[in-house]
């Protein structure tokens, strides 16, 4: 965190700043492209610079979303409850350094510590949802013969989050968590005004047991990647949560190419410190049914 | 040897169909405002059967403005109980009118009547019985959230399963208290129409479902229309996307149940005779227009010649012909149009090299059908392997280990169904947790119910229909902050 950025005048000890990188398939590349954007703070003079992701970047990372899909869909339920939980207790560890982040980027101290909190308890609420929404959405179902019929809630795929500006570590994790516990992996574009929190919440990520490539996060421009993410047929479903109108739409328009689903948040879901912006039926929204018939005999 | 029985035709004489209908619109049968009609035809014969009336966007419009004012007035705040009323008697009126719906549904599509009889008319009214159950019991489906309607739903439904799919459309629709505009297709509307016979009886509200006839722009005039909230599209994966891509920057909902290409696994160790008889109901039911056909048979090497030469064998036994026929087991083709499709994507399959069987059948002269084809010596690249044919065509493949089985099955846009054939329990459950499918059979396929989810992953669409899952693409979720003791 670059607050200190600034030269001093005392003879305080020089600070080593960070350089904020890309997060793909476990590791902290720079941008293929070499491309960097200065990330304004509070008075408007840039703080640091962020990785400016490109077209090859957003491949790389879904490729690395792809490759590790299978493997965490394929974790038990209580292991993805664990390792989500494991990432509130990294959070709540290093939890002065993401408020520093919100702080550096221009929000009071005291909002900064409820957005935190929040987000922590919020990854906690999901990681229970683990090993239980399937007993809520999912179930046997009574048909007319002798079949033993039930339904399965499985993970669509691959899916991108595209993270609002407005509470850039909540929002994205009220987003993110819901996709990870049925077994989806991730590809996330941070916020594009507040992105330095995000790469802080993937060195989070990268030392909470969460496998290479199940969420990669990308900071850079939604209005050059958001499309190619439409595009893409190896992302199953895109949740819009930060894109504009005119970009949703555009949005929708390409994700018809691949019948991809495109996730809009409800009103109720957007207010991230209620309680109403989570829900099992987010989950649901990142999932696939699949009936199973099985005949019944002797 | 080819069997012969004696004809055992069904009579047509319950049906009374008039010389030309208008469209249904706020509980009434009117004149359309357009003047283009086209003629509805039997496919077994040929002949015509009635004018339909090609509804034009003033008519759309007169239709959606119907709904809307009938979800506004009536239909959205009517107790959960009183729609539930409505519905159980349009499900008590339909296996009433049972037969005669069956009739009419065979003369208009060419399904053969021992299908109608059996199959879509008993599971269309079972539908409405089973969301009538559901209209009431809404606070208890969604927990800690409490569903609200969406508002007008427009829904475009496809020729296979007309009443079928028109029930599907319906139930869910309504009992969440939503209203409709329905356009069923064009060459199978008459059912649809004769459905507004039993809204009537039943004294369903005027506007709470409209219906309007036509074709592709018909469609389009509705999925463009401002006033429709939700649209839900049974169909082709190609107008599917058509839509989806119209509709994007609207705040209009969507559901898609589109095209498959599913996969019918059998393993060395399977029942075969069972599982033959499975193979010729996945690609032969309804002459293969059914979106969740087993149109590509994967089959174990060690039976793939055993298999093989059963399935040419029980082909042999198969009546084409006659749809009001009962003992006719494939019918008529539903249109000129689709038996050209058809023959196009066969010679495709002749051009790349696929060695044909087909049995010696006799075609009747009138009308248009096509044998009971199977395709073997093809590949996964093939167009008859990757391309929904919605005909009578089966492709064969064959591997040797349960993950190369999975790979090939997997290996389409589609994700709508599969059918697993294996004695082995836990063979089962470990290829039905692989298969990216909406529905897997286990030892069976083909099987409907209302309590049972059915759609698509992938490009099969999004969306499902049947059990509580069906409810969802039809009410908006409204979180209540701490609720349900958080």
């Amino acid at each position: 965190m670059n607050a200190k950025r600034t030269k001093s005048t005392t003879r305080e000890r020089l600070t080593v700043n960070k350089t904020y990188k890309l997060f793909i398939g476990g590791g902290f590349p720079r941008s293929e492209s070499g491309r960097i954007f200065a990330v304004p703070g509070a008075d408007g003079t840039p703080i640091a610079n962020a990785c400016l992701a490109s077209r090859k970047d957003l491949r790389a990372a879904v490729e690395a979303a792809r490759k590790a899909q299978s493997g965490w869909a394929g974790r038990t339920p209580y292991n993805r409850g664990q390792i989500l939980y494991r990432i509130a207790e990294v959070s709540e560890s290093r939890s002065s350094e993401l408020v520093g982040e919100l702080v550096a980027s221009g929000m009071t101290k005291a909002a900064a510590e409820t957005e935190v909190g929040l987000s922590i308890d919020r990854w906690v609420w999901y990681a229970g949802w683990c090993d239980k929404y399937l007993q809520v959405l999912g179930g046997a179902n009574p048909v007319s013969g002798p079949y033993f019929n039930f339904s399965l809630v499985e993970p669509t795929g691959v899916v991108g989050v595209v993270a609002p500006d407005e509470s850039p570590l909540l929002a994205l994790v009220s987003r993110m968590a819901p996709a990870l516990v049925p077994g989806n992996t991730v590809v996330a574009l941070a916020s594009e005004t507040a992105p330095l929190v995000a790469i802080t919440l993937a060195e989070i990520l990268a030392t909470s047991d969460v496998p290479g490539g199940v969420v990669n996060l990308l900071t850079g421009n939604r209005d050059e990647l958001v499309p190619w993410m439409a595009d893409h047929a190896d992302v199953n479903s895109i949740d819009v949560s930060g894109a504009d109108d005119d970009l949703v739409a555009e949005a929708q328009r390409r994700a018809s190419a691949t019948v991809k689903r495109v996730v809009r948040p409800s009103p109720e879901e957007r207010q991230w410190a209620s309680t109403t912006a989570e829900s099992p039926f987010v989950i649901e929204s990142f999932t696939e049914t699949k009936t199973v018939w099985h005949p019944i005999g002797r | 040897m080819i069997l012969d029985y004696e004809p055992a035709p069904e009579s047509t004489a319950i049906v009374n169909l008039r010389d030309s209908y208008g469209l249904y619109i706020n509980g009434e049968m009117v004149d359309a405002i357009s003047s283009e009609t086209i003629k509805t035809v039997n496919p077994a014969t040929g002949e015509p059967l009635a004018e339909i009336s090609m509804a034009g966007p003033e008519d759309v419009d007169a239709a959606v403005t119907a709904a809307r004012a009938a979800y506004e007035n009536v239909w959205r705040d009517m107790p959960g109980r009183d729609r539930a009323k409505y519905l159980y008697r349009i499900a008590r009126l339909l296996a009433e009118r049972s037969r005669e719906f069956a009739v009419l549904e065979t003369m208009d599509g060419g399904k053969p009547i021992r299908e109608s009889r059996d199959v879509d008319l008993p599971i269309a009214a079972a539908h409405f019985f089973y969301y009538a159950g559901w209209a009431d019991k809404l606070d208890y489906a969604f927990g800690g959230v409490s569903p609200k309607p969406i508002g007008v739903a427009g829904q475009i439904i496809p020729w296979n399963f007309p009443m079928l799919m028109a029930a599907w459309k319906l139930a869910p629709a309504l009992a969440t208290g939503n209203t409709v505009v329905l356009k069923p297709a064009e060459t199978t509307p008459l059912t649809a129409l004769l459905l507004t016979e039993i809204f009537d009886e039943a004294g369903l509200p005027p506007g709470v479902v409209n219906i309007v006839t036509g074709a592709g722009a018909t469609g389009s005039a509705i999925v463009n229309h401002p006033g429709v909230d939700k649209i839900a599209f049974t169909g082709s994966t190609a107008v599917g996307k058509l839509i989806q891509s119209q509709i994007a920057g609207s705040s209009k909902r969507l559901t898609l149940e589109l095209g498959g290409k599913a996969a019918n696994i059998v393993f060395a160790d399977a029942a075969l005779d069972q599982a033959v008889e499975g193979i010729v109901n996945g690609i032969f039911f309804n002459q293969g227009h059914v979106c969740c056909a087993g149109s590509r048979l994967l089959v174990q090497e060690p039976v793939a010649e055993e298999v093989i030469s059963r399935l040419k064998r029980r082909l042999e036994t198969l009546r084409v012909g006659d749809p009001m026929d009962k003992n006719t087991d494939l019918g008529a083709i539903n249109s000129a149009e689709q038996l050209a499709k058809i023959n196009e994507l066969v010679q495709a399959g002749l051009d790349e090299g696929a060695t044909i069987y087909q049995p010696a059948c006799e075609l009747p002269e009138t009308g248009w059908f096509h044998k009971p084809t199977l395709f073997s010596d093809v590949s996964q690249s093939n167009r008859i392997v990757q391309e929904e044919i919605f005909g009578p065509v089966l492709s064969i493949l064959t591997f040797r280990t349960a993950e190369e089985a999975v790979d090939k099955a997997n290996n389409t846009p589609y994700g709508l169904s599969a059918g697993v054939w294996t004695e082995k329990g836990s063979r089962i459950l470990w290829m039905a947790q692989k298969l990216r499918a909406g529905v897997v059979w286990d030892n069976t396929f083909n099987r409907f119910d209302p309590a049972s989810p059915f759609g698509g992953f992938n490009e099969s669409g999004f969306g499902r229909e049947g059990g509580r899952a069906g409810l969802l693409p039809y009410v908006e979720l409204e979180s209540v902050a701490n609720g349900a003791g958080r």
